[in-house]
């Protein structure tokens, strides 16, 4: 079997608790140079902590972590990463102010005398973004960049350290298709240079493509370790979530032909965003939005319930023209909207679980006090019917995992009893017990005679749940696909702009 | 590059904390109270005490006001400022309509009437300029902080503006006299802490100022008028001082550019003393009513006392201030999961 002593970083019978609450149990990882080796578990499984104990952010309650066969006791992430172990966030920890050399060099600034060396820092900043293949300018500042630009410097920020362990937490989550390709040939370079990867990810897809080896967490007890090879997704799923996981997408309702139009959508204009988008909402229908991160899906959503400006454009509510000011007057209306940020505009972290449930609708718990005995009672009823899983009496929505975070707050806009539902990105960062969970919970909506806009850059998502498919390229709504036109090649073409409306000035530009 | 979170944080020591936050400020006031005693045994006796819970009452008034501003995530530093001027205002308007209406009910009606429009609009004019502006609340408070100062300055021609002692003496039983033994200033202080109270803890309004407080964009997206909440605090604000000054005009019956100078501090000081989080998302209004006393209290104390010169009277409710603060965020700390 593998021994600990030709190992880069182990983790041995690792133990941790907080305030009395057990999460990690007795659990061993073993980390390669020259490996891939992916992090596998539900939400909540421990797979956060464990990686935050082998970088040195939190100390095991029992257990060691070794590093080259010796043992250590970290008390700073940066002895860590004097070691050589970088670990990139899952939430992106840069200084927004700060411009991407600054964020790169924070803390280890290269010195000449007690001055800073900017061009040396400059330069190898320049490096290790080309390495990248991306085209950040240094001298930005952080606040300046997309989410995905952020994501990638966090990267090369890493990559600057000299590396032996790189730990990295959901890194695709906020990559374009392109970023994702580009982060695994660097990963494959790293890889042959022996740098040990530790990969955390929630999509089966990508780890059966860069995975050497994989370990399955599930409840906080090491389940299965292995080569990655002996095992297929299903398989995956199923240690996961330590059930079968059958019919990830349930079959669709069938949508009659007279289903009347619920929301329409004229010749949208958002500045900047998006160029004459126009599409229909029928009842019982759900409507999928494709297109690459960046592509002004959710900046068209936005526009039409009150969130965004528009320049131009109709939104017409069951055949009558309408105007939202503000999404207090769509809310009116019954339409809710899930918004793909859920820690930054979903949720209030801070804040417990019962305030941040009832604060969409909190107009049905007053006269004129709110009443807090119905809140908690509707408070019961969601957990109970959108199945919030609290281990604990959790006091704040921070202390939730993932999961339930998205649960608690898929709970607080359905509690307004909508017709229509706008999701945006329900699933992202979210293990696959909890995948299905929503995809089911779609259907439910459909069932009930609720339409749904569904927008997700999952392509498996779009085509197992959505009757019709509209792709956006650069701010132009390019095609709606229907019925056999749904498929991952034709998404991929109308989300580039080969295909469809506009497909010249794209090419063009 | 963050220290490791270690490990002893044991259920028990979690309570102990979170008591210490909800109770701290009463607990500190305990201490105040019977240090004061020791000094001065005088200081327990009735007349003492109402005549300090009378002083309290202006801050206090005003810095109930100020808890739900600073709740929302906003600031106001012109509150001491607008009580001088509004106590301006309402000296010209009584002493200008004295001789119409003659030295009773209906002048001082006028005058409280004008305070608490002036009060509501000076608020309002914050709140909107703040909200729809897209200013911070610091510097926009700041400007009219010197706006009202300057106004009550240039209305007194640089002097002092005094009210007619015909109509002072219809209004001084508005700060002088009692009700069932407790002076008037403290039964308005009570209601407006009970109003308060009711306000941000079991209304909507009270509960989307900690939401927007904590994160505006959770609160705009969860269908929450954000900026008109934002403008209802900074208006609540203005009633308040206008509440405050309504009580104090009767108590000197004149006001000058000297006139609520460093009023804004001492509210924001008994916010802070009384645990809400001055970053907003967290507010508590009788930890506020308790701040407010204490500030007072210990001006109180010093009065009474030899040994300490009533000139430090600053000094030590800057320790006070920054204790109680550090106090508290050890408490947060140790609370962090």
């Amino acid at each position: 079997m593998e021994s600990i002593h030709d190992s880069v970083l182990a983790g041995r019978r690792i133990c941790r608790s907080f305030s009395g609450n057990q999460v990690l149990f007795d659990v061993d990882l073993v980390l390669r140079a020259g490996e891939v080796h992916a992090l596998l578990g539900e939400n909540g499984a421990g797979k956060s902590t464990l990686v935050r104990i082998l970088a040195g952010y939190l100390s095991p309650s029992s257990g060691d972590v070794l590093v080259g066969g010796e043992q250590r006791q970290y008390r700073s992430s940066g002895e860590a990463e004097s070691d050589g172990i970088v670990m990139i966030h899952q939430e992106l920890a840069l200084a927004d102010q700060l411009s991407v050399e600054e964020n790169i060099f924070l803390g280890r600034e290269i010195r000449q005398g007690p001055f800073l060396d900017r061009s040396a820092m400059r330069a190898r900043c320049r490096e290790a973004l080309a390495a990248l293949e991306s085209d950040v300018d240094p001298r930005q500042r952080i606040k300046e960049l997309s989410t995905s630009d952020q994501q990638m410097v966090e990267i090369a920020k890493a990559i600057t350290h000299d590396v032996r362990v790189l730990i990295m937490d959901e890194p695709t989550a906020a990559l374009t298709e392109h970023e994702v390709q580009v982060l695994f040939a660097l990963i494959a370079r790293l890889r042959e240079r022996g740098v040990a990867i530790l990969y955390i990810s929630h999509k089966l897809r990508e780890i059966a493509q860069i995975a050497d080896r994989v370990t399955v967490l599930r409840d906080g007890r090491l389940i299965e370790t292995g080569l990655a090879s002996a095992y297929d997704t299903e398989e995956l799923s199923r240690l996961m979530v330590g059930r079968e996981i059958t019919e990830m997408y349930p079959a669709r309702a069938v949508v009659s032909e007279q289903a009347p139009v619920v929301l329409e959508a004229r010749d949208i204009v958002v500045p900047r965003a998006v160029h004459h988008a126009s599409f229909s909402l029928r009842q019982g229908e759900v409507l999928g939005f494709g297109g690459v991160v960046g592509a002004g899906r959710t900046a068209l959503i936005e526009s039409i319930l009150g969130l965004r400006r528009r320049s131009a454009g109709q939104v017409l509510h069951k055949g009558q023209p309408v105007i939202f000011r503000h999404l207090r007057d769509a809310v009116r209306h019954r339409i809710a909207y899930l918004t793909e940020d859920r820690k930054g505009k979903g949720l209030v972290l801070n804040m417990g679980l019962r305030p941040n449930l009832t604060l969409m609708n909190l107009r049905d718990y007053c006269h004129p006090l709110i009443d807090r005995r119905r809140e908690d009672q509707a408070f019961d009823a969601a957990v109970e019917r959108f199945d919030i899983r609290l281990r604990t009496q959790a006091s704040t929505v921070a202390e939730l995992s993932g999961g339930n975070q998205q649960k608690l707050l898929l709970a607080k806009v359905m509690s307004i009893d909508p017709e229509i539902v706008i999701i945006n990105e329900p699933t992202r960062g979210i293990d696959v017990g909890t995948k299905q969970e929503i995809y089911h919970f779609i259907r439910e909506l459909t069932d009930a005679g609720k339409s749904v806009i569904l927008i997700s850059s999952e392509m498996s998502e779009l085509i197992g749940l959505s009757h019709r498919v509209a792709v956006m390229c650069a701010g132009v709504l390019t095609g709606i696909l229907e019925e056999e036109q749904i498929s991952e090649q034709e998404i991929m073409q109308y989300a580039s702009g080969i295909k469809g409306v506009g497909a010249d000035e794209q090419r063009r530009a | 590059m963050s220290n490791v979170v270690p490990e002893h944080k044991s259920s028990k020591r979690g309570t102990v904390s979170i008591d210490f936050k909800t109770w701290g400020p009463f607990v500190a006031l305990v201490v105040l109270a019977l240090l004061g005693v020791l000094i001065n045994p005088a200081f327990l006796g009735l007349d003492n005490l109402a005549n300090m819970l009378t002083r309290s009452a202006f801050i206090g008034i005003i810095a109930v006001g100020a808890t739900f501003v600073i709740t929302a995530g906003g600031l106001d530093l012109s509150v001491g400022s607008m009580a001088a001027f509004i106590a301006g205002v309402m000296i010209i308007l009584m002493n200008g309509v004295l001789e119409q209406f003659g030295p009773g009910l209906v002048t001082v009606s006028i005058g409280v009437g004008a305070s608490l429009i002036l009060g509501v609009g000076a608020g309002f004019i914050n709140g909107i300029v703040t909200t729809k502006g897209r200013i911070e609340a610091f510097i926009v408070t700041l400007g009219t902080m010197g706006i009202y100062r300057s106004l009550v300055t240039y209305l007194a021609d640089g002097g002092t503006l005094t009210l007619d002692w015909n109509v002072r003496d219809v209004y001084r039983p508005v700060y002088y006299d009692s009700l069932l033994g407790i002076p008037i200033p403290v039964w308005v202080f009570l209601f407006v802490a009970v109003t308060g109270y009711i306000l941000l803890n079991y209304t909507r309004f009270g509960r989307y100022c900690f939401a927007i407080g904590s994160n505006e964009k959770v609160a705009e997206y969860s269908a929450i008028h954000v900026d008109r909440v934002k403008t209802l605090t900074y208006v609540m604000q203005g009633v308040c001082v206008s509440l405050a000054t309504i009580i104090y005009v009767p108590r000197l019956g004149s006001a000058s550019a000297a006139t609520g100078v460093l009023w804004e501090l001492e509210a924001i000081a008994a916010v802070i003393i009384g645990g809400t989080v001055l970053k907003g998302g967290h507010g508590r209004i009788w930890g506020t009513v308790v701040g407010a006393i204490m500030l007072t209290m210990i001006g109180n104390i010093l009065n009474l006392t030899d040994a300490i010169s009533n000139y430090l009277n600053g000094t030590v409710q800057g320790i006070i201030i920054i204790v109680a603060v550090y106090l508290q965020r050890a408490a947060w700390r140790k609370g962090e999961p």
